[in-house]
């Protein structure tokens, strides 16, 4: 139709013909553009996966010094009720000396900066610990208690990160991330 | 010509007709009586549930049906669908114990219905669900509205096409839990067996009369009739079937819409473009 | 699709560029724009490019819902309810691709009707319509083993019931059966090689429809005259003239399967496919999808043994032959005229084998007991009679009207007596130009 078109209808003005071909052509984009929705949305996360989002859990029995795994959008989060020693380490390192100086926790703002009571569950709950144990690298899982701080250290790279999930060297470029939770001490975390 | 094939057409059309009549003597055909036709909020092309039936039929659930049958694919969450909000349905979820585990000791527990947790089924299996009904296992109501269906037989399934027929499921529940009744004389009823003439592949079920006057308290002023708690149950079912109903008939509505305006323009588009041959 | 007369001319220099490598532009040019189609092809002829949409469709749709499916007999019955349920727009995709297959099928039976009126099959097309009757063959392993996927009752008894028909042939009857299912029963090997070929299956359908159109694009399309192409006013441009034409086509069939779709997306299925699959419990009855009724109502018309074979085999012989005999349907028709417009006798037997398929179907969907039985029976002998003997008998005593002596011509006798009604050429609605 092109062809034809374009050398009949150059030397007139826009006529009623032209805009039929027009609002059809347009008509039949629309319809292909609106199908071809659904086809991509289907590959979003499905309701059931989105309402398993949140989960609540019991932190009664997690004494001092302990940690618990759990679960969390397929993602091991870990809940630590860390030690007075650890905070106060934690607590003595200067911004300056961070590699990442942001916070990276959900529940404050994306600028926050990475002190301890700002990567901790709040005040008056420093000794709490809930953080997505996934390393900011390349996704590994870092192990617990380990390393030159006594924090995380991730096996696959090498990153080191201190007893605020903070990293202090290797190749990780962030600290690693707060899921959004609320946390009753001794009794129970929701996170999500 | 046109009448060779009219004819042949109502030759066509007669033999099928009359071979119903003479086949039905030889095995005997259920139902043996066909569903009532009743009119649902939520059939036609603009149906659209109501929220007040869905929840009173999922008290007729709660109270009745779930002692027996499981409803596995329906999760709580769901039921926000049904008016309820989401603080509503986490008290709902936590009146419900659910199998939880295994724990960090490797033990199955039971706890409290999270929203995201589906209806607990009343038997761990289907043994077992059978082994305590008399040998038949209550069937699942997920999608039991959509699994009934009696044919509408030669000309009525063409003209169900026009009319939009598409509630056989409630339909067929409603008539079977409103359609005990007495045996007819002569009959001889099977033990544990019960008559009911809208059952869809015997005379008898196993199911006793499961409703009766009163059963179910409504407090929205509703009728506790055995008729209005089979309407409630069907219409829940059939939410609990297709639950995504709504938006798929209005969804249609625009779609239809759409290609019927496409089809105009594509229409005289045609007309437009082979107009040009008439100068051959 | 031969260079030979090709009218394709680069303009830019990429395009010249890529036309010296690869002419693909050139091809599809020649193909789907510059091609000469006969200027009286009617709206019958619209259903080849409805198929093409329709097999896109479905694939893609199938493609999608395959990632969220799982193929195991424990899951799939919930992980099809999950789709429905869960997954965005999960339903739509769904019942787009069960009422997808539905309307391939309706789109390919008015195809093959065409082809059957318009004497599409004669001489020189010959390996068109073979190549179309390989495309249903496999459109029917295709649509059968897909139906087994949501592991509903149907799904289960009708593939036991199928892949039965097997162990009808003697001696290696078992074997075969067992081989098919992969068990004694069916069950999660059965489900599993299913799923793999239903999802191979499409991409074949997609390789012989090329040959299909390439077929086509050698020998040119047939027309209701019949009427070989003899000169140039006898043909029009692909495009736009076709191209718009299968575009209303398509629009109007779209608005129809839209409306089942959206409106009614369970009227063509089987309520039992909404129970889970119980290896123990056999529905009231086993019926298949609509468009496999008449061929089933053709396997129980066999109710006797004929000689040495009985009635079980009968059946499946006489069903296999139904579709088989479709491929010599060239060489069976004796005409010399192509088109059943010009064959007064010959319309009204197609016709009546239109009705005949109609009624085997409505066999197909009731018990088999009384009337219905003979019905299909006699319904099945005119099957084979319009193949086997009414076509090479006709062909050879049937006095054809007078055929134009070109496209062109009978294009402007109707307009000229388009007040009155012309004989002959209004079996079928056909548009002006």
């Amino acid at each position: 139709m092109s062809e034809h078109e374009t050398t009949a209808d150059s030397e007139h003005e826009p006529n009623r013909r032209d805009f039929l071909y027009l609002a059809t052509g347009m008509a039949g984009v629309v319809g292909a553009a609106s199908l071809a929705w659904p086809f991509i949305d289907q590959m979003r996360p499905d309701a059931s996966t989105l309402a398993a989002a949140s989960i609540e859990v019991d932190i009664s029995s997690l004494e001092k010094g302990s940690t618990l795994q759990v679960k969390w959008r397929g993602k091991p989060v870990t809940i630590r009720n860390r030690t007075d020693k650890e905070v106060q380490e934690a607590k003595d390192v200067q911004l300056s000396d961070l590699k990442d100086p942001v916070a990276r926790n959900a529940n404050l703002d994306a600028n926050a900066d990475a002190t301890d009571i700002n990567r901790s569950a709040g005040k008056g709950k420093e000794n709490w610990f809930v953080m997505i144990q996934v390393c900011t690298h390349l996704g590994c899982i870092p192990l617990g208690e380990q390393g030159e701080f006594g924090g995380w250290f991730c096996p696959c790279h090498g990153s080191v990160y201190d007893t605020a999930g903070r990293i202090r060297h290797g190749p990780a470029p962030y600290n690693m991330e707060l899921p959004p939770f609320d946390l009753t001490p001794g009794k129970t975390v929701r996170i999500g | 010509m046109k009448k060779l094939v009219a004819a042949a057409l109502a030759i066509g059309l007669a033999a099928p007709l009359a071979s119903v009549a003479a086949g039905a003597a030889d095995i005997p055909h259920y139902p043996i009586k066909d569903p009532p036709r009743l009119s649902w909020s939520f059939a036609g092309p603009f149906g659209t549930w109501d929220k007040g039936q869905l929840q009173r039929g999922l008290k007729v659930y709660t109270e009745v049906c779930s002692g027996c049958h499981s409803l596995n694919m329906v999760a709580f969450r769901n039921l926000t669908d049904l008016g309820y909000s989401e603080d509503q349905v986490k008290g709902f979820a936590a009146s419900h114990q659910v199998t939880d585990g295994p724990n960090d000791q490797g033990e199955m527990f039971k706890r409290q219905g999270k929203p995201n947790d589906y209806f607990p089924a009343p038997f761990a299996n289907t043994e077992a669900a059978a082994y305590a009904n008399g040998g038949a296992a209550p069937p699942d109501f997920s999608t039991i509205a959509k699994a009934r269906a009696v044919e509408s037989g030669f000309p009525g399934f063409v003209f169900d096409i026009f009319t939009m027929y598409t509630t056989k499921g409630p339909d067929y529940v409603h008539a079977l839990l409103t359609g005990y009744q007495d045996p007819p004389k002569g009959m001889r009823v099977p033990q544990g067996g019960y008559y009911n003439p809208y059952f869809h592949s015997a005379a008898f079920l196993k199911m006793p009369p499961p409703l009766s006057d009163g059963v179910v308290k409504y407090d929205d002023g509703t009728p506790e009739t055995v008729d209005q708690y089979a309407k409630d149950i069907a219409a829940f079912q059939m939410w609990a079937a297709e639950p995504h109903m709504v938006e798929r008939k209005e969804t249609g509505f625009v779609v239809i819409i759409f290609l019927a305006i496409f089809t105009v323009l594509i229409y005289y588009t045609k007309k437009a473009i082979y107009s040009r041959l008439d100068d051959h | 699709m031969s260079g030979d007369h090709s009218t394709y001319a680069p303009r830019s220099g990429f395009t010249k560029w890529i036309d010296t490598r690869l002419p693909l532009p050139r091809l599809m040019h020649d193909s789907f724009v510059s091609y000469p189609v006969p200027r009286n092809l009617n709206y019958a002829y619209t259903f080849g490019g409805i198929l093409s949409i329709m097999l896109g469709l479905q694939m893609l749709t199938g493609i999608v819902l395959a990632m969220h499916y799982v193929a195991s007999t424990d899951q799939a019955f919930t992980s099809v309810e999950f789709i429905m349920r869960d997954v965005n727009y999960g339903w739509l995709l769904r019942y787009l691709h069960a009422n997808g297959a539905s309307f391939f099928f309706l789109a390919v039976y008015l195809h093959i009707a065409r082809g059957l009126y318009y004497g599409s099959y004669k001489a020189p097309r010959e390996l068109l319509w073979i190549l179309g009757v390989v495309i249903l063959f496999l459109m029917m392993g295709t649509a059968f083993m897909g139906y087994v996927l949501p592991w509903g009752q149907m799904s289960f008894w009708g593939a036991t019931v199928i892949t039965g028909f097997f162990s009808a042939f003697p001696a290696v009857g078992d074997w075969i059966q067992r081989l098919l299912i992969g068990g004694f029963a069916v069950g999660q090997p059965t489900l599993n090689r299913f799923y793999s070929l239903h999802y191979l299956l499409p991409f074949m359908i997609a390789g012989v429809v090329i040959l299909h159109i390439w077929a086509l694009h050698v020998t040119g399309q047939t027309n209701p005259t019949g009427v070989d192409i003899r000169k140039k006013t006898d043909t029009i441009p692909f495009t736009p003239y076709a191209t718009i034409k299968d575009a209303l086509g398509m629009s109007v069939f779209f608005l129809v399967f839209a409306y089942f779709v959206f409106y009614m997306p369970n009227y063509l299925g089987h309520a039992d496919n909404y129970i889970e699959a119980n290896s123990l419990k056999t529905p009231a009855e086993i019926v298949p999808e609509w468009y496999f009724l008449p061929f089933y109502a053709m396997l129980r018309a066999i109710t006797f043994n004929l000689g040495p074979i009985n009635s079980k085999l009968g059946g499946v012989l006489t069903m296999f032959a139904s579709i088989l005999v479709l491929f010599v349907v060239p060489w069976l028709d004796t005409s010399k005229v192509r088109s059943a417009v010009y064959r007064p006798v010959y319309k009204v037997c197609f016709w009546l084998f239109i009705v005949d398929c109609l009624l085997l179907g409505w066999c197909g969907s009731q018990p088999p007991q009384g009337a219905i039985v003979l019905t299909a029976q006699l319904g099945t002998l005119y099957y084979f009679g319009f193949f086997l003997i009414i076509m090479p008998l006709l062909g050879l005593v049937e006095k054809p009207r007078r055929l134009p002596n070109s496209i062109t011509e009978a294009v402007l006798s109707r307009r000229q007596t388009s007040a009155g009604r012309p004989a002959g050429a209004t079996a079928a609605p056909e548009d002006r130009g």
